[in-house]
C-alpha cells in the first residue's frame, strides 16, 4: 500500500485476528443451525451474518477511518438500497392474506 | 501540469500524425492496452458480433412465425432459440452498449481527463466480457438454455435438464464487467473533471452514464447473487424457490426483476444522454431546462429501483403490493416526460440540420415515447392482467429497448464516428439506413402490439392462422430492420480506408471531446483544459458556423 492512501491501515496481525474472528462467527452459524431453537434459528443466523457483514465493511473494505466523504456516500446508498428491496418485498409478503 | 485555457470556438486542428489509432500496431498493444479509447474499440468489435449473433436468432425467431404451424424447427429448439436472443441481447449488447462504446470512449474525453480513473480495471471489464461472451457461446454451442433469459422458477431449479448453471455462471461474470465499468465512471467523474468542469457544466451525456453506473453498481449484485441461488437450488436442493424445501418461489421474480427493471434504465439512460448531445448540436441549441434534463437521470435511476413487482401483477402477490408498484410505476413516467419535453422545447427556434445523427435523435423520441406510453398501460394493473405474456409486451419492450437504445446508440455513432475514426461516414447511405431502421422497425413490432392485444401469447412456435397476416408483416419488417443494420456496418468500415477526413470538429458541435483532434491523442489532451464556459454554448459560436455542416 502505497503511504498516501487516506484511509486508515492497520497491522496484519490485525487483519488476521479478523479473519479468524469471521471464521469463528462461520463456525458458530453452522453450529447453531444443528441446535433447535424455533422461530429463533433464522434470528441467530442473520445477527451473526450481520456482525460478520460489519466487519468485512469496516475493516477490510476500509470504511472505518476513510476520510472521502464518497466513501461514506457509496455505503449509504448500498444500504439504502438493500431498504428498498427488503421493504418493498415485505410490502408483498406481509399483506398477501389482507381482504 | 501546465493549464491552458482552449477558447470555446477554436479552429479545428489538423489530424496530428501520432493519435491512439496508430501509437502501436502490434495485437498485444490492443491486447495489452489501458487506453480508455482501444478498449472502447474493443468493445466496438465485441458487441458488434454478439449483437449480430443475436439479430440471427432474432431472424429464425421470425422466420418461424412467418406460418401459423411450427414447420421450421421444433419447439423445444424454439425455446432455444428465444432465449439465446434474449440473453445475449440483454446482456451482452444492450447493456454494454452504449456506457462500454461509447462512454468508455468519451467520458474521459468529455470532462477533459486523459483516461478513466482505473484504467488496468477497464481492462479487466472486457475480459470479464469476453469470458462471459465465450461461456455463453459455449452453452449455445452444446445444447442451450430454454428458460427464457428470465430464469424463472421452478422452471429453472426444477424441471429444465438444459444449460442453466453455466448461462448463469455467464451472465454472472458479464454481470461483474458492467460492475467494473460503472465502478470506473462514478469514480472518474467526481474525481478527474477538467478544472473549471463543474457539475452543471457537465455535458448531459456524462449525468447519464453517471446515473447508469448508479444502477450498475448498485443493482447487478442483486441479479449476480440470484443467479447463484438458483445454481445452489439446482445442485444442492436448498430450499431458497422452492416451497416445498421452505422456500418461496416469488422470492427470485422480486430479486430477479429488483436488478432487471433497473437494467433496462441502464441501457435506455445512456442513449437518453447521446439524444441529449444530439438534439443540441443540430438544433444549435443549449438543452432545453438543462437542470431538469441532468437531475431526471438520476431521478430516472433512483425510481427505476421502485417498480420491478410491475412484472409480477399475475404471479400472486399481494393486491395492495401490486397496487404500490403500479403507482410507482407511473411515477417513473414523469421523469422521462420531462426529458422528451425538453428535448422537443430545445427544437423550437433551433437552427435545425437534418444530419443523419438527428434522424436517429428524432426517431429515438419518437419510439421511446410510443415505448414509455405503453408502458404506462402496462403500469396499470387491469391492462397488465389482459395482456401479460403476450406480444404486446414484446412490442412494449422492443419499442424502448431497440428503438429507444439503438436509435441512441447508431445516432451517437454516426455523430462521434469522425472523432473515434478521423473519417466521415457517407452520408446518403447513412441517411437511408436510419430510413430502413425506422420503417422496418416499426413494421416489425407494431403489428405486435395488435397481436397480443387481441390475445397471442409470447414464446410459442405455433398459433392460431388468424395471427398470420400481422406475423408476415413483422417478418417482413425484420428483413428491412436487418438490412438497415448491416448497411452502417458496411459503410462504417468502408469509411476506414475512404472516407472523407474528418477534422478535429466536422460538426461545429461544443464539448470538450471536438476540442482535441480526430483521433484524439493517446493522452486525449495535450494540455489539460481549463473549463470557462457552460454547456452546449452554441449562442457563443460564430453566425457563419452555427448552422451544422451536413457531411457529404
Amino acid at each position: 500500500m502505497s503511504e498516501h492512501e487516506e484511509h486508515t491501515t492497520h497491522s496484519q496481525g490485525f487483519y488476521l485476528a479478523i479473519g479468524i474472528g469471521l471464521l469463528v462467527l462461520t463456525a458458530t452459524t453452522v453450529g447453531a443451525a444443528f441446535v433447535n431453537l424455533g422461530p429463533f434459528n433464522p434470528i441467530i443466523a442473520l445477527l451473526i451474518a450481520t456482525i460478520k457483514a460489519t466487519l468485512v465493511v469496516l475493516f477490510f473494505m476500509h470504511v472505518k477511518g476513510a476520510s472521502e466523504k464518497l466513501t461514506g456516500a457509496v455505503v449509504v446508498s448500498g444500504f439504502f438500497f438493500l431498504a428498498i428491496l427488503l421493504s418493498l418485498s415485505l410490502a408483498d409478503y406481509l399483506t398477501r392474506s389482507w381482504r | 501540469m501546465a493549464s491552458t485555457v482552449i477558447p470555446a470556438n477554436r479552429a479545428p486542428a489538423p489530424t496530428p500524425k501520432l493519435n491512439y489509432l496508430n501509437n502501436g500496431h502490434t495485437l498485444k498493444s490492443w491486447l495489452l492496452t489501458t487506453d480508455h479509447k482501444r478498449i472502447a474499440v474493443l468493445y466496438l468489435i465485441s458487441v458488434t458480433a454478439f449483437f449480430f449473433l443475436g439479430g440471427f436468432f432474432a431472424m429464425l425467431i421470425r422466420l418461424e412465425l412467418l406460418t401459423p404451424q411450427g414447420d421450421l424447427m421444433q419447439a423445444d429448439t424454439y425455446n432455444k432459440v428465444f432465449t439465446m436472443h434474449g440473453i445475449i441481447m440483454v446482456f451482452f449488447f444492450l447493456i454494454p452498449v452504449v456506457p462500454a462504446v461509447l462512454g468508455n470512449f468519451l467520458v474521459p474525453l468529455m470532462i477533459g481527463a486523459k483516461d478513466l480513473a482505473f484504467p488496468r480495471i477497464n481492462l479487466l471489464s472486457w475480459y470479464l466480457y469476453i469470458i462471459g461472451g465465450i461461456l455463453i457461446s459455449h452453452v449455445m454451442l452444446t445444447g442451450g438454455v430454454d428458460t427464457g433469459w428470465t430464469f424463472y422458477t421452478p422452471f429453472s431449479t426444477e424441471y429444465t435438464n438444459t444449460k442453466i448453471v453455466e448461462a448463469g455462471l455467464a451472465v454472472f461474470i458479464a454481470g461483474f464487467s458492467s460492475i467494473f465499468t460503472g465502478l470506473n465512471f462514478i469514480v472518474t467523474i467526481h474525481r478527474m473533471r477538467a478544472p473549471g468542469l463543474t457539475w452543471d457544466r457537465l455535458p448531459l451525456f456524462i449525468w447519464s452514464n453517471y446515473a447508469t453506473s448508479l444502477v450498475m453498481v448498485l443493482g447487478t449484485p442483486v441479479v449476480a447473487i440470484t443467479i447463484v441461488l438458483v445454481a445452489v437450488e439446482r445442485l444442492f436442493h436448498l430450499g431458497i424457490f422452492d416451497p416445498r424445501l421452505g422456500g418461496d418461489p416469488l422470492l427470485f421474480q422480486h430479486l430477479f426483476w429488483f436488478y432487471s427493471h433497473p437494467a433496462v434504465y441502464i441501457m435506455i439512460l445512456p442513449s437518453m444522454g447521446v439524444v441529449s448531445e444530439l438534439i443540441a448540436c443540430f438544433a444549435r441549441k443549449r438543452v432545453f431546462g438543462y437542470k431538469f434534463v441532468a437531475l431526471s437521470s438520476v431521478a430516472i435511476a433512483v425510481f427505476g429501483f421502485l417498480v420491478w413487482a410491475h412484472h409480477m401483477f399475475v404471479a400472486g402477490i399481494s393486491l395492495y403490493a401490486a397496487m404500490i408498484f403500479s403507482f410507482l410505476s407511473f411515477s417513473v413516467g414523469v421523469p422521462s416526460a420531462v426529458k422528451v419535453f425538453n428535448w422537443t422545447a430545445t427544437l423550437y427556434k433551433g437552427s435545425i440540420s437534418y444530419a443523419t445523427p438527428m434522424l436517429y435523435a428524432f426517431g429515438f423520441i419518437g419510439l421511446f415515447t410510443m415505448g414509455g406510453l405503453t408502458g404506462l398501460m402496462l403500469a396499470t394493473i387491469g391492462i397488465d392482467v389482459h395482456v401479460t405474456d403476450t406480444y404486446f409486451v414484446v412490442a412494449h419492450f422492443h419499442y424502448v429497448m431497440v428503438g429507444g437504445v439503438l436509435m441512441g446508440y447508431l445516432g451517437g455513432m454516426h455523430f462521434w464516428w469522425p472523432k473515434i475514426t478521423g473519417r466521415m461516414y457517407p452520408e446518403a447511405w447513412a441517411k437511408l439506413s436510419a430510413l430502413l431502421v425506422f420503417v422496418g422497425f416499426n413494421l416489425t413490432f407494431f403489428p405486435q402490439f395488435i397481436l397480443g392485444y387481441v390475445g397471442m401469447p409470447r414464446r410459442y412456435w405455433q398459433y392460431p392462422p388468424e395471427f398470420q397476416a400481422l406475423n408476415v408483416l413483422s417478418t417482413a419488417g425484420a428483413s428491412i430492420l436487418a438490412a438497415g443494420y448491416l448497411l452502417p456496418m458496411i459503410y462504417f468500415v468502408w469509411s476506414l480506408r475512404y472516407g472523407k477526413i474528418a477534422g478535429a470538429n466536422p460538426w461545429h458541435a461544443a464539448g470538450l471531446e471536438w476540442k482535441t483532434t480526430s483521433p484524439p491523442p493517446t493522452f486525449n489532451f495535450d494540455e489539460t483544459p481549463v473549463v470557462t464556459w457552460e454547456a452546449y454554448n452554441y449562442d457563443e459560436i460564430p453566425p457563419w458556423e452555427r448552422r451544422a455542416p451536413v457531411a457529404r
